[in-house]
C-alpha cells in the first residue's frame, strides 16, 4: 500500500502547488475584468487601447469579448468590473435596475445593412432602415441575425420591430448565434443580408462578397458607452480599476487615438470619438 | 483552393520568423495540455488501477459512468467550471478564472476520465493469474499494484496519448474558463477560432497546421517509444 500512498501523497502536493501558484499569479497585479463586445475586439481597437492602459495604469486587464448583453449579464453577477458595450436600451435598464454606476459616452460608428451584390431584395438605394426591412420580409430573402443577444442583435430587433414585422420563426430567418465576424461568413456563403457594425465589415471587407446597401439612416447609429459595475451589489468588484479604465476611455488621448484608429488600414476612421459630448447631439 | 496555400505559405513564414506572439500562443498551448495531462495520468492511474483491481459492489456501474465520462463535452466542463470559479461561485476564492491555471483545471477534469477508462481496460485485459503471482512470489500489496502499471504501461501510453490529444485539440472549455486573453490565456485552439471569426483566415489555417505539427510530434514521440518497448 506504500506505493499507493506515496503516488496519493504527491496527487495532492502537485494539486496544492498547482492551485497555489495558480492564484498567486492571479493576485499579483491588479487584475480587472473588462467585459466588452465582439466589435471592438474584432476590429483590432482594443489591441491598441489595451496595452496602453496598462502600461499607464499597471492593472492587468482581462479582456472577455462576449456580446453587449452577455457583458452586462456578467456585470449584473459581478463577474466583470468595467463594460464597454453599445446597446443603448439595454444599458438604459441596466442602469435604472442600479447595477450599474456612471456610464458615460465613449464614441459611435454606424451599422450598415449588407448583402449579396445581385441584391435580390432591391434595397440598393433605399434610403431607411424600416424600408429596407420591409423589402427583406417582403421578398423572402435569407437574412442572417446574430441571435446572440448582443448589442447587433438588439439594433436589429428593433428595426423589425419598428417596421412591424416579425421575423422570428419565418423561413427567411435565420439565427447564427455566433459572433458579427462569423455571421458575416455565414451571410456570404449563403448570399443573405445582414446588419453589422461598420468597423467589423471593414476589417473583413477583403474576404467578403458582401456589399454595403443601406446605410446613413439615424436609426442605424451605433453608440458605445463605458459603464463602471456597482460595487454595493458585490463587494468584490475592482472599483478603482473600473474608473480608472473608464476615465482613461474618455481621456483626451485616448479619444484622439480612437478617432484615428484605422485610418491608416481602411482610408476612414472605424470609430467617431463622442466622449463629454451630450447624447442629443449625436440624435439619441 | 487558394486560401489554403496561402494559409500553408503563412505558416511556413510564422513558423520560420518565429513569431513571437505565435511561438507564445504555442508554447502556452503545450504548457497548460501538458500540466492538464499529467495531473490526469496521476489521478487517472491510480482512480483506475484501484478500480480495476478492487471488488465491491456497483463497480459495473462507475465503471460505466467512468467510460460515460470518457465523452465528456468540454463545453459542459466549462460552463461547470466557470460558474464555479466565478468570484462570487463556490470556488470564487481561488480567484483563478480567465487565467491558464484555471484552463488547467477544466482540461483535467476532461482528460483524468479517458485516462482513467484506459487505466481500467489495461489494467484488466492483464493476465488474470498475475496478480496471483506476484503475490505468491512475495510481494506487498503496494509492490503488486506497481508491476502491473509497469506491465500494462504500453497501452497506458495510449491513454497519454488519448488524454493529451483530447485536451490540446478542445476549443469550447478553454475559451469559456480562459477568456482567450491575449499573451496569456490564449492558445492555439482559442486563436484559431477568434481569427477565423475576425475573417483572417490564412493565420487560422497556419495556426490550426501548427497545432496539427504540435499533436503529430507528441505523438510521435510516444508511439516510438511505445513501439520500441513492444514485448517481443
Amino acid at each position: 500500500m506504500n506505493r499507493f500512498k506515496k503516488m496519493w501523497c504527491a496527487v495532492v502536493v502537485v494539486l496544492t502547488f498547482i492551485v497555489g501558484a495558480a492564484s498567486l499569479a492571479a493576485a499579483a497585479p491588479k487584475a480587472l475584468i473588462l467585459a466588452t463586445t465582439t466589435s471592438t475586439q474584432d476590429s483590432g481597437l482594443l489591441d491598441v487601447l489595451i496595452p496602453a492602459f496598462e502600461k499607464q495604469s499597471g492593472y492587468f486587464v482581462k479582456t472577455i469579448a462576449v456580446g453587449s448583453g452577455q457583458a452586462m449579464a456578467m456585470g449584473k453577477k459581478g463577474e466583470a468590473d468595467v463594460l464597454l458595450v453599445h446597446s443603448p436600451d439595454d444599458e438604459k435598464k441596466f442602469m435604472v435596475e442600479g447595477f450599474g454606476v456612471n456610464r458615460r459616452l465613449v464614441m459611435h460608428n454606424d451599422f450598415v445593412i449588407v448583402g449579396p451584390p445581385n441584391d435580390p431584395a432591391k434595397l440598393r438605394g433605399t434610403k431607411t432602415s424600416a424600408e429596407a426591412v420591409k423589402k427583406i420580409a417582403h421578398s423572402g430573402s435569407l437574412f442572417l441575425s446574430r441571435g446572440d443577444n448582443s448589442g447587433t442583435h438588439a439594433k436589429e430587433k428593433k428595426l423589425w420591430k419598428a417596421a412591424g414585422i416579425n421575423a422570428e420563426g419565418q423561413k427567411w430567418y435565420q439565427q447564427t448565434g455566433l459572433g458579427m465576424g462569423e455571421t458575416l461568413n455565414v451571410a456570404a456563403e449563403k448570399k443573405g443580408y445582414a446588419l453589422t457594425d461598420r468597423g467589423t465589415y471593414l476589417a473583413l471587407i477583403k474576404r467578403l462578397r458582401l456589399e454595403i446597401l443601406v446605410e446613413g439612416d439615424p436609426s442605424l447609429l451605433n453608440v458605445y458607452h463605458v459603464i463602471e459595475v456597482n460595487p454595493v451589489k458585490w463587494s468584490k468588484v475592482n472599483v478603482a480599476g473600473a474608473k480608472a479604465f473608464a476615465d482613461f476611455m474618455v481621456s483626451q488621448k485616448v479619444q484622439k487615438i480612437i478617432g484615428t484608429f484605422g485610418v491608416d488600414k481602411f482610408g476612414a476612421p472605424l470609430f467617431f470619438p463622442d466622449a463629454g459630448k451630450k447624447p442629443e447631439t449625436l440624435g439619441l | 483552393m487558394d486560401l489554403i496555400i496561402e494559409g500553408i505559405a503563412k505558416a511556413i513564414a510564422l513558423i520560420v520568423t518565429l513569431d513571437p506572439e505565435v511561438l507564445n500562443i504555442t508554447w502556452l498551448s503545450l504548457k497548460v495540455s501538458g500540466c492538464a495531462t499529467l495531473i490526469s495520468l496521476f489521478l487517472g492511474i491510480s482512480f483506475g488501477t484501484m478500480l480495476a483491481l478492487a471488488d465491491f459492489p456497483g463497480k459495473r456501474l462507475l465503471v460505466s459512468i467512468v467510460n460515460t465520462g470518457m465523452g465528456l463535452p468540454p463545453v459542459v466542463v466549462g460552463l461547470f467550471v466557470t460558474i464555479f470559479l466565478w468570484r462570487n461561485g463556490p470556488l470564487g476564492f481561488l480567484e483563478i478564472l480567465y487565467t491558464p491555471g484555471a484552463m488547467i483545471l477544466a482540461q483535467a477534469i476532461i482528460a483524468t476520465p479517458i485516462v482513467t477508462g484506459i487505466t481500467v481496460a489495461s489494467i484488466q485485459n492483464l493476465p488474470a493469474n498475475l496478480k496471483l503471482q506476484i503475490l505468491a512470489l512475495g510481494a506487498s500489496r503496494g509492490q503488486m499494484v506497481w508491476m502491473l502499471i509497469k506491465e500494462a504501461r504500453l497501452p497506458l501510453l495510449a491513454g497519454v496519448m488519448a488524454g493529451f490529444g483530447g485536451v490540446i485539440s478542445e476549443v469550447g472549455a478553454s475559451i469559456m474558463v480562459g477568456g482567450n486573453i491575449k499573451g496569456y490565456s490564449r492558445v492555439l485552439t482559442t486563436a484559431t477560432v477568434m481569427e477565423a471569426g475576425r475573417g483572417n483566415f490564412d493565420v487560422a489555417i497556419a495556426l490550426s497546421l501548427i497545432l496539427l505539427l504540435l499533436c503529430f510530434a507528441i505523438n510521435y514521440l510516444l508511439t516510438r517509444i511505445q513501439q520500441r518497448e513492444r514485448p517481443r
